[in-house]
């Protein structure tokens, strides 16, 4: 049935192995920065959902369901061959002068992610009851400083799992990012199987690579769980 | 530089875009991306029932395996279990296979993965004692599972079964890159076919999934708002 030689050297060294690891290094360096925008841009629109004056809520929202409902595909298809119409002319200039799939793809991921980030943000802050504020507000502090020193320490402890779930799986999506020619892993995973035939070599590479970024962050969740959430727990 | 954007170009092509060459050709557009979701969605329903209560079988031997491949499966990307579909599934079969049930069976593999930590935690929702008392009254574990525990933990799973399925929908689109021409694989069609386009399609797709992708998002929503009421009486 399954007549096929296995050839691992050809991803353990040599050329191919050089394109798989520049193709990491392409996906590491697109979840970096989609992670950090996506984070900052998930904070703002986290604060404008909770803002009381009532338009403002009602655009962060509509930000929000519109780019969680629909497909991240789909969105870095917009970024690259669709934005070129809607945007000023001096941001289209500076896109061309930059590695432009990369680009393309930097922003999809992260205003799909931010889009999760920012419920996720929300429903940490929201996790804190509300007595705690007004008893903050009653011992004298001012809205900011509660925020401050009371609901934020506990919010952040809490949403940092979330937080570190969306960021695996903005490395994860990173790899849509072939679907526009950036050279990432998957993408080289599948230069490789193109130009050896080894597809069975070549993917295993990169599974087991994206297996091992899980894997670690899962493991130093578990830590994190352990010592930072539960840490009284037997 | 801005341009002013038509939409004629959607207006030409709508029966593409939502049935593709039907009924005169294969299925394809919007109806292709439905098909994928609901199939994919029905199959991996069962495949996520099967390794969640795998999963939290009491032989070692049983757990373990399932949760490490629950784990693999949910550490790498979609498209990954995709492209192992496609060179493995003709493979194993020993003959070529259809893209759309290499991306349906890439699809069942990966949300049945997510699903199982679903039927999971509404398994776990149940409290102990429900299981203690159904098997003193003698049934089987397996009985007190299938009869008692399942019952009530299904019907809080739902919502979170509707989610499961707006991702599916989302990622359906993924069957582009194996060349499967459904929504997204009908877009890209067009816009090489017309050129002066891209903003005009790619508008309206991301419009039509999201209505699609909303109308249950919000019906997940309105189902577990139900629940908690239900719950609360």
């Amino acid at each position: 049935m399954l007549k096929y030689s296995f050839d691992w050297s050809i991803v353990t060294s040599g050329k191919y192995f050089e394109w798989l690891v520049s193709g990491l290094k392409v996906t590491l360096e697109l979840s970096a920065v989609g992670i950090v925008c996506a984070f900052i841009l998930g904070l703002i629109i986290a604060v404008l959902r909770m803002s009381h004056f009532r338009p403002v809520r009602w655009i962060a929202t509509a930000y929000l369901e519109f780019f969680r409902n629909t497909p991240l595909l789909v969105q870095i298809f917009f970024w690259y061959f669709g934005s070129y119409k809607v945007l000023p002319a001096v941001v289209n200039d500076w896109l061309n002068s930059t590695n432009f799939e990369f680009a393309a793809a930097a922003i999809a991921l992260t205003i799909y992610t931010s889009a999760f980030i920012a419920e996720d943000i929300r429903s940490g802050i929201l996790s804190i009851p509300k007595e705690q504020m007004e008893a903050a507000r009653s011992a004298g502090f001012s809205y900011l400083r509660s925020m401050q020193y009371i609901i934020l320490p506990q919010a952040v402890r809490i949403t940092v799992p979330p937080l570190v779930n969306q960021f695996l799986n903005l490395a994860k999506n990173s790899s849509l990012a072939m679907s526009i020619g950036v050279m990432e892993l998957t993408y080289q995973a599948r230069q490789v199987e193109s130009y050896t035939f080894k597809g069975f070599e070549a993917f295993t590479a990169a599974t087991v690579v994206y297996l091992a970024l899980s894997v670690v962050i899962t493991a130093l969740m578990d830590l994190y769980n352990k010592k930072v959430l539960n840490p009284h727990r037997a | 530089m801005e341009e002013a954007l038509n939409f004629q170009v959607i207006i030409d092509n709508l029966t593409y875009f939502m049935i593709g060459r039907y009924p005169n050709g294969p299925l394809g557009g919007l109806g292709l991306t439905m098909y994928l979701a609901v199939v994919s969605c029905v199959l991996s329903f069962f495949g996520g029932l099967i390794l969640g209560l795998l999963s939290l079988s009491r032989h070692a031997w049983i757990r373990h395996p399932v949760n490490l491949f629950i784990n693999a499966v949910r550490g790498i990307p979609l498209l990954m279990v995709i492209f192992w579909m496609y060179f493995l599934l003709p493979a194993l079969m020993g003959k070529t296979v259809p893209e759309a049930t290499t991306v349906i069976m890439g699809l069942t593999i990966f949300t049945s993965a997510y699903m199982s930590q679903i039927v999971r935690a509404g398994i776990q929702g149940i409290p102990k004692g429900q299981t203690e008392a159904a098997i003193s009254t003698g049934l089987k574990p397996w009985q007190a599972m299938l009869y008692i525990i399942l019952p009530q933990g299904l019907r809080n799973m739902i919502p979170s079964f509707v989610n499961q399925f707006v991702s599916l929908i989302k990622d359906t689109s993924l069957a582009f890159i194996v060349g499967v021409s459904e929504l997204t694989h009908v877009g890209t069609q067009i816009n090489n076919r017309t050129m002066a386009y891209p903003t005009e399609i790619f508008i309206f797709i991301a419009a039509v999934y999201f209505v699609l992708c909303f109308a249950f998002t919000s019906f997940s929503r309105w189902l577990e708002g139900r629940l908690a009421w239900r719950k609360s009486i």
